[in-house]
């Protein structure tokens, strides 16, 4: 399984540094006061260390979404919408073309959705609405009235990064980090599409009756195709689907060069070879 | 060296995977206004009229900006501009005139309350154009171009003329052409800028940039404005490739419009505005000759180029590689360059080499095919240890091991000769290889360091990391310098009020910055050391320095580590809160593409440190390794696995390393396989407009990729002997991938990429 | 975007009058392509009509044969509903070969039929091109069109249909039920979609203010051997450069029944009856398939840019029916 943050511990001197860091401004964010302690714990303990104090996303995290309406009379079309993000509800008087992702990312300052081309063509806006995973950018705000959403800021539970979240650390599974909220998103649901045994395009037994699936390489890169990463983090993310989707550990095959590694997909085809010798 | 090579996770992982890293649009701000660039739909002529009439009545416009109304701009001049240590992406200054050069160019600017309503109001601004016939097409359009006397301040062109009699006589002689088409950069995040003005003569831009010094710079010359009270504030990019090196038009419309209306501005371009208004690879069409003895020793090599440009004197360089591979006597590199209509050009991922490895090492391939000769032991036997022009030696240079290491764990001796010797089913099954290499380039960086009495510290730099891992080696180096843990540092980057860094493009970032941050670390240990033995209660007291060493923050006595002293205890002895130093590292050839302000240059260059140019050339290699299966009936290509190797010097983190190299080897697949921006004939505007037309490889195009690095220190780029390694892991990609197609089906594919339809004509 | 008025329906009769009384309004349902035509100004509607509330989402057998499939269904529970693995799954495939995972979760099948061309002459407003704007010209015929259509065009438009799972109705003589604001009807799948003739502006036979309601595919024998064959520029998450629906009965080793339609190819989804006609009775084997493929591609008129897919069709149908003869799943 991939690293579980409440099997570790933090050690004495980044407990004292988290206490100091914390008392400083403690005051200020009393409604998130537990919360941000939690945060930073999750932080120091998941690699970054004092990196997460890096507070220009931190206090994002935290930040009171900003509900304030537009002033009245600038905007026509004006409805009024309520949903839940991330198991807190919101109310919001919105634009009737305003998509969810804009509303996420200008109105309610949860910007870890992101927008990578606004058409549906890269996936970088993906989340989950009822629990399935979709596209932000195509969906209007006005239509998820009473529809319950959650985003990458909603997937950490606590003081324990989702075992998605932890796979991509461990794995790599980004670069510039971009992509990186709707592929983990995108993966999460993967996960659950798969226990209910719901197709893809790769599926050798469509007519079967839906179970769990147990996915193959292919099969994770097929599912996650609408989900581009240009940096391509790809073989480091199948690999971190991979190790949450079995629950077993997925070497991470570059770091040692053993012998079994470069097995070839046809390495019975290749044995015939060989009139040619190399250098 | 304890941390620097090591495989830790990115420091700012945390941040990435919780959606609380912030890049530039992501910094909203107070009354905050949107602006949306309205763009060009001719490609040449000159605007008669812009109608904003009914657009200003939309609900919500607060301002439109066209070349009457817009503040302007400094005029450009070239040198007084390349002062500043920035650049302009093209030779345009955003809506001050009205002429149009390509399509898709920025012509007004709508400002409103809301993203939608600056969208809708856009989209309802009415131009009309004197238009003129367009120049698109490169083979109509090579008559009217020019031989360039200047490459990136150096000759461009290269014994013209002298090769042509050798290759004739050559026993065995290739000459082929190959193109490659317009391609575009693509990151994730679109560019994005947010302009603040704190009064009329501060400016804060939020802006998502490979160079916070260069946009400061840039922007300080457009709104002369002194560079200190231009704030540039890039934390995060998400991805640059090249396209975010430069300043282009949108930044100058973001602070435009701020000043226009007296309020934040802010502009989040269109994924469509980034196939046109942020510059783009330029097609390429590439006639490469060689020549040999019977034995296959080289006797000559002639790359020429075929290109365009627009608005800037930049083209694509794609004879760069042939200047350095091999060890032929005579060598002929030429360019010539039209201009045509479209997207100015600029650097794209390893500029030259990507399309250049692609003709050189196709060539070299149907070379060994003539020959009947092993392509690797083709190129072993052509291998040069010196630069073949400058002759002076690599710094440091392992290309053979990388074919030796590549070859054993590819497989490579199971390789058939001839071609279409492999199937399985109706798959074909081919293996290619190439030559991968890049220059590597070292600048003049700068770091402030400091050390608070908690022991915490905080690295700053106005560097970046635009995904390549600057974040975490910076802080690995902090902690080797310091002989601290990496989880007790923070780095501050992607701040121009920082002390200044280079561009992270060129692969220089790594082997800039670091270097800087070990003499940093170093100059504030040996300050620490100082005050421990000045200290009369500290148990180090009258030691001399150099009998001490420091792991874990804890200074002891190499020969007897239990006298020892925290530098926590240290500092609050001394009642120092906080202890900080500031210095420069700079290579002994100069600043390079450095910014020029060097604002704490404290320490001395150091004879060891000698990355004379003068004495070293100073390149990456390495060998790209492909397996294709080609769909015999579709011509539908699948690179089913791929080995990377590179010598780039000591490698200062091998997981994100390996990162890099694998997204370097999938931008090179792209390329190979689908990338390609294709222009109307008649109007010249993009056809493949968005990412559903303009494809870029998907997950599941992209099979296990296998990294190796032979990871020997470069004893004369630095001390600590690191390359950078954000280029050469494309380079020879597309060749290694069209040989093994070669290999495969004995079709020789020359025009990039290899889309499934070339392989049924 | 332009400013548009939302409104929710939960009634198919309320929605056909404000359709019929309101000729620039638009249907929402999905959102993966309207929104996407809106944000590009192809699309001004002044009201979108959200009708994903309306009780159409079921799936489930037919009384009078064969399983219904409601207009308002997401491509994903469709394509894995156990009515449609079991009964149909030429069509799960189809579906799946589509798009990505999130859109298939967003997009509905009324929204799969009714979803225009992405010809990106059509997709800039700033070119030229009869769908969007009736006489402004087709860009693309004389333009790049390397992806557009060599059936059935027209020199006022050479786009193609873009969908998968069409092509698989196609295949499987579905037939669409609409309702209109006087009543319902039933078109048959293959008079769904039009060719563009003088009129590309019209993608189909839909009349003002009819809104789909299912569409329902008759019962068949074609579970053992269908194959649903897509090929693209890469290796997913692309439209097809030729797609193939193909479904036998097989009999003894004779072909009894057979359905070919071909995405890619054409403004509609294109059957090819009669090379299904030259299979009956053949042999199931790969000379009958290529035989059939060249009567099916017998008409083909290529365009400048796209000479590649007559061949590529021919190949891809033969492959598709070889696989259809393997059984449903991938060899």
């Amino acid at each position: 399984m991939p690293e579980q943050t409440d099997n570790q511990d933090l050690t004495d001197d980044e407990k004292s540094l988290i206490q100091e860091i914390l008392s400083e401004d403690e005051s200020n964010l009393t409604p998130y006061g537990e919360s941000r302690r939690n945060f930073l714990k999750m932080a120091m303990l998941t690699s970054g260390g004092l990196m997460a104090f890096e507070l220009s996303g931190a206090q994002g995290f935290f930040a009171d979404s900003l509900t304030d309406s537009p002033a009245p009379g600038i905007i026509e079309n004006i409805l009024r919408v309520a949903f839940k993000v991330n198991g807190n509800k919101k109310s919001l008087d919105i634009d009737s073309r305003m998509t969810l992702l804009d509303a996420l990312r200008e109105r309610l300052q949860l910007t870890g959705s992101k927008k990578g081309c606004d058409h549906g063509q890269c996936g970088a806006c993906t989340l989950l609405v009822d629990g399935r995973r979709v596209l932000s950018c195509l969906t209007l705000a006005a239509s998820c009235e009473g529809k319950s959403i959650t985003t990458i800021e909603g997937l950490a539970d606590n003081a324990k990064l989702h075992p998605m979240q932890a796979a991509f650390v461990k794995h790599d599974g980004f670069q510039c980090g971009y992509c990186t909220p709707g592929q983990i998103c995108s993966a999460t649901a993967l996960i659950e599409e798969a226990k209910r045994g719901e197709l893809s395009y790769l599926s050798t037994d469509v007519r079967s009756k839906a179970g769990p699936l147990e996915l193959s390489d292919e099969e994770i890169r097929e599912r996650m195709s609408g989900n581009i990463c240009r940096c391509g983090a790809y073989p480091n993310i199948v690999d971190a689907i991979k190790e949450v989707h079995s629950g077993k550990d997925v070497g991470q095959h570059w770091q040692f060069l053993h012998e079994g590694n470069n097995a070839f997909s046809v390495g019975n085809l290749m044995q015939k070879g060989g009139e040619n010798a190399a250098i | 060296m304890a941390e620097i090579g090591k495989p830790i996770d990115r420091i700012e992982a945390f941040l990435k995977v919780t959606g609380t890293a912030k890049y530039a649009a992501e910094f909203n701000q107070k009354n905050m206004a949107y602006g949306f660039p309205v763009r060009a739909t001719i490609a040449k002529g000159t605007i008669s009229a812009i109608d904003t009439e009914a657009a200003q009545k939309n609900k919500g416009v607060i301002k439109i900006l066209t070349h009457n109304n817009a503040p302007r701009l400094k005029a450009i001049d070239p040198q007084a501009m390349q002062q500043t240590g920035g650049m302009l992406g093209e030779q345009l200054l955003a809506i001050q005139e009205n002429k149009v050069s390509y399509f898709g160019q920025y012509i007004a600017l709508v400002i409103a309350e809301t993203y939608e309503q600056a969208r809708a109001a856009a989209a309802n601004i009415k131009v009309s154009y004197n238009k003129e016939k367009p120049a698109i097409d490169l083979k109509t359009e090579m008559p009217n171009g020019i031989m360039p006397k200047q490459l990136m301040g150096e000759e461009a062109q290269l014994n013209e003329g002298k090769t042509a009699s050798i290759l004739d006589a050559g026993a065995v002689k290739v000459e082929q052409t190959y193109t490659t088409p317009n391609e575009n950069h693509h990151p994730m995040e679109p560019h994005a800028t947010i302009a603040l003005w704190e009064g009329a003569d501060k400016l804060l831009v939020y802006d998502a940039t490979q160079g916070v010094m260069g946009a400061r710079g840039i922007m300080s010359y457009l709104f002369s404005l002194k560079p200190e009270n231009v704030q540039i504030l890039s934390p995060y990019v998400g991805g640059g490739f090249g396209c975010k090196g430069s300043q282009w038009g949108h930044v100058m419309l973001a602070a435009m419009g701020a000043k226009a209306v007296n309020r934040p501005v802010k502009i989040a371009i269109t994924r469509q505005a980034m196939q046109t208004n942020v510059g783009r690879r330029a097609e390429t069409e590439q006639t490469v000759a060689l020549s040999s003895g019977t034995d296959g020793k080289l006797t000559a090599m002639r790359h020429h180029t075929n290109t365009y440009g627009n608005l800037s004197d930049f083209f694509e360089p794609s004879g760069k590689q042939t200047a350095v591979l091999y060890s032929a006597p005579m060598r002929e590199v030429t360019y010539k360059v039209t201009k045509l209509n479209v997207g100015t050009p600029t650097f794209m991922r390893a500029p030259g080499e990507t399309p250049g490895t692609f003709a050189l090492e196709s060539a070299m391939d149907e070379l060994a095919h003539e020959l009947k000769m092993d392509p690797i032991a083709l190129r072993v036997l052509n291998h040069t240890a010196e630069d073949p022009i400058k002759k002076h030696p690599f710094s440091s240079e392992y290309l053979l091991d990388c074919y030796k290491l590549g070859a054993d764990k590819f497989g490579w001796h199971n390789r058939k000769a001839l071609p279409r010797q492999l199937r399985n089913g109706k798959q074909l099954i081919g293996h290619g290889m190439a030559t991968a290499t890049y220059p590597a380039i070292r600048s003049a960086a700068s770091v402030k360091m400091q050390m608070r009495a908690d022991g915490s510290v905080t690295v700053m730099s106005a560097t970046q990391d635009i995904g390549t891992g600057t974040y975490t080696i910076m802080a690995q180096t902090a902690a080797d310098a310091l002989g601290i843990p990496v989880k007790m540092i923070t780095v501050k980057l992607g701040d121009s009020s920082l002390p200044p860094a280079p561009v992270s493009g060129g692969s220089t970032t790594a082997a800039s910055v670091n270097p800087a941050v070990l003499a940093a670390g170093e100059m504030l240990r040996n300050d620490l050391m100082k005050l421990a033995v000045a200290d009369t209660k500290s148990k180090l007291h009258a030691r001399n320095i150099a009998e001490l060493d420091v792991i874990d923050g804890r200074l002891f006595l190499i020969d007897d580590s239990s006298i020892s002293d925290l530098y926590v205890n240290i500092m609050r002895r001394n009642k120092k809160p906080m202890m900080e130093v500031c210095t420069t590292a700079m290579p002994a050839s100069g600043s390079g593409l450095g910014s020029p302000q060097v604002p704490c240059n404290l320490a001395p260059l150091k004879e060891d440190e000698n990355s004379d140019e003068k004495k070293y050339a100073f390149h990456s290699f390495g060998a790209q390794f492909a397996e294709v299966w080609v769909d015999e009936d579709f011509g539908t290509i699948r690179v089913k696995r791929f080995v990377s190797v590179h010598d780039a010097g000591r490698i200062m983190n091998e997981k994100t390393g390996r990162s890099q190299i694998i997204g370097g080897v999938i931008y090179g697949l792209g390329a190979a396989l689908m990338e390609e921006t294709i222009h109307d004939k008649r109007w010249a505007n993009p056809v493949t407009r968005t990412l559903a037309d303009y494809h870029v490889p998907v997950n599941l195009d992209v099979p296990p990729i296998d990294v190796y690095f032979i990871g020997k220190p470069d004893p004369h780029i630095s001390k600590i002997g690191a390359r950078g390694i954000g280029e050469i892991g494309i380079t020879g990609v597309a060749a290694a991938v069209a040989n093994a197609v070669f290999n495969a089906t004995g079709k020789r594919l020359r025009d990039l990429p290899l889309t499934p339809d070339k392989l049924l004509v | 975007m332009q400013p548009f008025k939302y409104t929710k329906t939960t009634d198919v009769i309320a929605t056909t009058k404000l359709l019929a009384a309101n000729t620039r309004a638009k249907i929402l349902a999905g959102g993966t392509n309207i929104i996407d035509l809106m944000k590009e100004d192809v699309e001004r509607p002044d009201e979108l009509v959200d009708i994903t509330n309306i009780s159409l989402a079921e799936i489930k057998i037919n009384p009078a044969g064969g399983v219904s499939i409601g207009a308002v269904a997401r491509n994903t529970d469709t394509a894995n509903h156990q009515l449609i693995r079991e009964n149909y799954p030429l069509l799960t495939q189809a579906i799946l070969a589509g798009a990505s995972a999130q859109i298939r979760n967003m997009a509905t099948n009324g929204g799969n039929l009714n979803q225009r061309t992405r010809c990106p002459y059509f997709y800039d407003v700033a070119m030229p091109c009869n769908k969007r704007e009736p006489g402004s010209g087709c860009g693309a015929f004389e333009g790049e069109n390397r992806m557009q259509a060599i059936f059935g065009w027209s020199d006022k438009c050479v786009a193609v249909h873009p969908s998968d799972m069409c092509v698989a109705l196609a295949a499987l003589d579905a037939v669409v039920i609409v309702q209109g604001p006087t009543g319902n009807r039933s078109i048959p799948f293959t008079a769904y979609h039009r060719l563009p003739g003088d009129t590309p502006e019209k993608d189909n036979t839909l009349n003002a203010g009819e809104v789909i309601l299912s569409i329902d595919i008759p019962t068949n024998s074609f579970q053992n051997n269908s194959y649903y064959l897509k090929v693209r520029d890469r290796s997913s998450y692309a439209f097809a450069l030729i797609s193939v629906a193909a479904a036998l009965e097989i009999s003894g080793g004779n072909i009894t029944q057979a359905r070919i339609a071909l995405g890619g190819v054409a403004h509609k989804p294109w059957r090819t009856t009669e090379a299904e006609k030259y299979l009956v009775g053949k042999p199931a084997n790969e000379n009958s398939f290529k035989e059939a493929a060249i009567i099916a591609m017998k008409d083909a008129r290529p365009l400048k840019h796209n000479s590649y897919k007559p061949m590529l069709a021919t190949r891809a149908i033969a492959r598709a029916l070889m696989q259809a003869t393997n059984g449903v799943a991938k060899s």
